[in-house]
């Protein structure tokens, strides 16, 4: 049994048939062919897989497609494109934020979060640390991708 | 022009436009049309006999097309799984190597180990079928303990105490009497606990069989798919080398975990011939906790003789080492070649003996993980050498400083093998003590326990050896393979150049820093180069990324390439410019005749080569495009000095690392930013061993109780600081770059300063890794209560 899903992603409508346990994020990756959103768990621990519910950063792979039915996604591939970077994106490549790249998108994604939830007030390191607490990076000892995020969200 | 982009500068990343974008292509983004999926039927046993194993369900399954087992697979014909590396016992005898099939025949060994594959239309079609698979597991008596593992019950036939192999290394005559004369003696037992590495990205393998030209082409996420290609075809038997090839696109981390030829990836690529379509199959999170090859797990005894005054005798240590149920590629190295021969550390000590013995358990395979098993010597030696500091009353700075090797004794021949060629290893103490203000710690440790806080500090002086190679001396060493890199270089008829390696980067930046290496050499910008790895149709050969050999050997074999570019270059410009080819001087992309301002610039030599009307077709060949390969004549050896300052909450036992500072000597440094970046992930990897990764099993039952990251507790950004990093150069002296090596140092150096630092701080002696409150705590209670009875 498969049902439909119509959901706006990257700012496009979009619908598929799933079966009703899809989770959101094999929706984006194998429906929608937008391979940027990543998975790194199968527990909701990682944080690889972070898009943007109607501009919140949530957990795509704890979510079902079928309940972002109506709502607004954005991923990685909806932020900022080659030349037309997104100032968090930019500010990961100028801070090197990254290594092997598979948790950069959640990281951006979960780091634009962050930085309009600071909206207006000074972003410390400590808060960023804290605020980071969902997203795994096994590569980069985080220290570059919080300079990253401070710097995203100065620029943004 | 290249001063800004060549070697030594700090550029940014020419990789990093399609990561942040979400245009990266890793293995799982692969798919091809007709794609079936691979689901594994994994035991649940640590330990059990396949009494009967009836497919007939699961075959029947809706979506299910093949249900594979080890029967079919041996009936294909298709090898064991095999470990490249022979190591001797003490009494000459060869180490003892089971069969490690890719589907278990008979027996299962470890839980997770994989007997039969179910493959679907979809992923859920083949996990349906499998769910059906219930075969009747008789279970056998079952080990998972490293230090009992040779009076367990034997897992393997013929293999008498589980024991793979008995190795020593080493004067023991030498060493004991250095103990006899000994005015104090150090005594330690150490454990260095078992890691599961974790890269973010899981192991996935996709194989695409064509019945038109019979080409097997799998696409993995390998280290190293030029040696997956060659273990698949020669020892595996896979398909004949011309027959296959490897692609390993984008690799989300490997840390070592992806190096080795493993079960899915030749079960995908053998179903795929089997049944004429691609095969897919990716872990989840599950399954790699399970199956990708763990790392470390030593039980060791360590014994330091010292003179009166502090200076090192000799050093004897005993250990045990955890190969789990099967031998994996490497595995037999890491903790012989890659351990025993890095016990002299950065000390004179004038006699070592080390005895290993590596054990099978009903564990998942160990193997290399970050450092490999330079890690394991370097927490063993630190963590000794700062012992016997607080027995004899020094400070641990000053008794480290006595022992060190000066830094004109290089060529420094220790007793465990190993040549250091270079090093200024009291440089990097005291650039390290500097930067962490050592002399200031008394007031910090006194102003932390005015506030009711323990403060520690802790010291470790690494070395490592790094560039795995040379060829020559790998041999001798039991390998099964050369350890030498190759480089191509192809520039295209209008200048811009392609560059072919044999490494391949999992986040390590090779697509920057090896196109500075030859933006320096033929003086064009890094936006003219395009680097080409991980795909064996493509590049010539290699030996793939592990133990930091990527620069200083894939660099070095680069620089040859480019040095042959730059000499058929000046053959080419020595005729266009009626001079002769000694004459030609070649800078900054421009070849000119030696004191004239007759000139010609790189690319118009590239398109002469291409373009040869005006050429000496006579002497030369059209074409400008060079091969090397480069096998270097000893290891490189980067070194360093940490500190770590942690801070104890003795009502709890939480830690917490207030400061940490880094020295590293790499030698020559290509790119700043991202020698930094690897040293930054390397501390963290560290950290996380020290004070938090632990892989358990269950001793009863041997089910893996951390198969999770619930479980299994990863460093998280609110876990670690900023670090402080310095440099210390000394310039490896026998490849062309003067590299060494930078990606495993932060994670050999760090564990012990952080137990250091914690045991300093609580005032004990010892403490397993990882260092958790409950830990800290128990041990500041037993402490206590010592003191008190004392
Ligand atoms: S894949 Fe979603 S949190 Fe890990
Ligand atoms: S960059 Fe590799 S996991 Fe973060």
């Amino acid at each position: 049994m498969t049902v439909k899903v119509t959901t706006t992603v990257n700012g496009k409508p979009v619908s598929g048939d799933v079966e009703p346990n899809t989770l959101l994020v094999h929706f984006v990756r194998e429906n929608l062919g937008l391979t940027g959103t990543h998975v790194g768990c199968d527990t909701s621990q990682c944080g690889a897989c972070t898009v943007h519910l109607d501009g919140q950063p949530v957990k795509a792979c704890t979510m079902l497609a079928v309940q972002a039915e109506g709502h607004q996604v954005t991923t990685i591939e909806g932020i900022g494109q080659p030349g037309n970077l997104h100032p968090m994106q930019a500010a990961f490549q100028e801070n090197h934020g990254l290594q092997c790249g598979f948790c950069t998108p959640g990281m951006i994604m979960a780091g634009i979060g962050i930085a309009d939830r600071a909206k207006g007030t000074t972003l410390s390191e400590e808060t960023i640390r804290i605020e980071l607490e969902g997203n795994i990076c096994r590569c980069t000892g985080y220290h570059n991708i919080v300079k990253s995020i401070a710097a995203g969200a100065r620029d943004m | 022009m290249t001063a800004e982009t060549g070697i030594g500068a700090r550029v940014r990343r020419k990789e990093d436009v399609r990561f942040i974008t979400g245009r990266g292509r890793y293995t799982d983004d692969i798919n091809r049309p007709g794609q079936l999926h691979a689901v594994f039927a994994r035991s649940s046993h640590a330990h059990a006999r396949i009494g009967s194993l009836d497919i007939s369900a699961a075959e029947a399954s809706p979506g299910v097309v093949a249900v594979l087992t080890g029967a079919d697979l041996a009936a294909d014909g298709i090898g064991s799984l095999p470990c490249g590396w022979m190591i001797h016992s003490r009494d000459g005898s060869p180490m003892k190597q089971p069969p490690h099939p890719a589907l278990a025949q008979g027996i299962v060994r470890y839980v997770g180990e994989p007997y039969a594959v179910v493959i679907g239309e979809t992923r859920s079609a083949a996990q349906a079928g499998a769910d059906l698979l219930d075969p009747d597991f008789q279970d056998l008596p079952a080990n998972v303990d490293t230090a009992s593992a040779q009076s367990a019950a034997p897992i393997h036939d013929g293999i008498a105490n589980n024991l793979c192999y008995d190795w020593v290394l080493g004067d023991e005559s030498a060493t004991d009497a250095a103990f006899a004369s000994a005015a104090h003696v150090v005594e330690l037992d150490i454990i260095n606990n078992r890691l599961i590495p974790n890269a973010i990205e899981t192991r996935a393998a996709l194989g695409d069989y064509d019945p038109g030209t019979d080409v097997l082409t799998l696409f993995t996420t390998s280290q190293n798919p030029h040696l997956a290609r060659l273990v698949l075809s020669a020892f595996v038997g896979l398909a004949p080398e011309h027959k296959l090839r490897v692609v390993s696109p984008d690799v989300g981390g490997g840390f070592g975990s992806k190096i080795f030829i493993y079960a899915e990836e030749t079960v995908c690529g053998w179903a795929s011939k089997r049944l004429r379509r691609p095969v897919k199959w990716t872990a989840d999170r599950s399954e790699a906790f399970l199956n990708d090859a763990h790392g470390r797990d030593h039980v060791s005894k360590a014994r330091l003789a010292l003179d009166a005054t502090g200076r090192f005798l000799g050093l004897k240590v005993s250990t045990i080492a955890n190969l789990g149920a099967y031998m994996s590629t490497f595995s037999s190295s890491i903790p012989t070649y890659l351990y025993g021969t890095l016990l002299a550390g950065q000390y004179t000590t004038p006699a070592i003996f080390v005895e290993v013995k590596s054990v099978f358990t009903n564990t998942t395979p160990v193997d290399a993980y970050r450092g490999a098993g330079r890690p394991e010597a370097t927490f063993l030696l630190e963590r000794i050498v700062e012992t016997a500091a607080r027995q004899l009353g020094m400070d641990p700075a000053e008794l480290r400083r006595l022992n060190m090797i000066p830094k004109d004794a290089f060529p420094y021949q220790t007793p465990v093998a190993l040549v250091y060629d270079t090093g200024d290893y009291q440089a990097c103490l005291d650039k390290a003590l500097a930067l962490a203000d050592y002399a200031g710690f008394p007031a910090r440790r006194a102003e932390a326990k005015a506030r009711g806080r323990l403060r520690g500090i802790g010291l470790s002086c690494y070395i490592e050896a790094c560039g795995l190679a040379p060829s020559r001396l790998a041999g001798q060493l039991g390998a099964g393979v050369g350890l030498y890199e190759s480089a191509e270089i192809r520039v295209n008829p209008t200048g811009n150049v392609t560059i072919f390696t044999g490494t391949h980067s999992h986040g390590q930046g090779h697509e920057t820093t090896f196109a500075q290496v030859v933006s320096s050499r033929l003086g064009i910008g890094l936006d003219q180069i395009e680097v080409v790895h991980g795909d064996t149709a493509q590049g010539q050969f290699g030996m793939g990324t592990y133990g930091s050999r990527s620069l200083a050997v894939g660099g070095s074999a680069l620089m040859k390439a480019s040095d042959k570019i730059v000499t058929k270059g000046r053959k080419i410009a020595a005729y266009m410019l009626e001079s002769e080819p000694e004459d030609i001087d070649f800078d900054d992309g421009v070849f000119r005749v030696r004191g004239t301002n007759k000139t010609k610039t790189f690319g118009e030599i590239a398109f002469a080569a291409y373009v040869p009307h005006h050429y000496p077709l006579e002497e030369l060949e059209p074409g400008l495009q060079e091969t090397a390969f480069y096998d270097p004549e000893n290891f490189t050896y980067p070194a360093g000095a940490y500190v770590c300052e942690v801070e104890v909450d003795p009502e709890t036992g939480a830690t917490r690392i207030v400061k940490f500072t880094a020295v590293d000597d790499f030698g020559q440094v290509i790119n700043p930013m991202i020698v930094e970046g690897q040293v930054h992930g390397g501390i963290a990897q560290g950290i996380g061993q020290a004070m938090l990764e632990a892989c358990r099993y269950d001793s009863e039952s041997g089910q893996l109780l951390s198969g999770s990251m619930m479980d299994y507790a990863m460093p998280r950004a609110d876990d670690l600081v900023n670090f402080d990093l310095d440099v210390v150069r000394t310039d490896c002296t026998h490849n062309p770059l003067g590299a060494k090596g930078c990606g495993e140092a932060g994670a050999i150096g760090s564990p012990p300063a952080v137990i250091n630092a914690i045991t300093d701080a609580i005032g004990v002696r010892t403490l397993d890794m990882p260092a958790t409150p409950l830990k800290v705590w128990t041990a500041l209670q037993a402490g206590t209560a010592a003191t008190k009875r004392s």
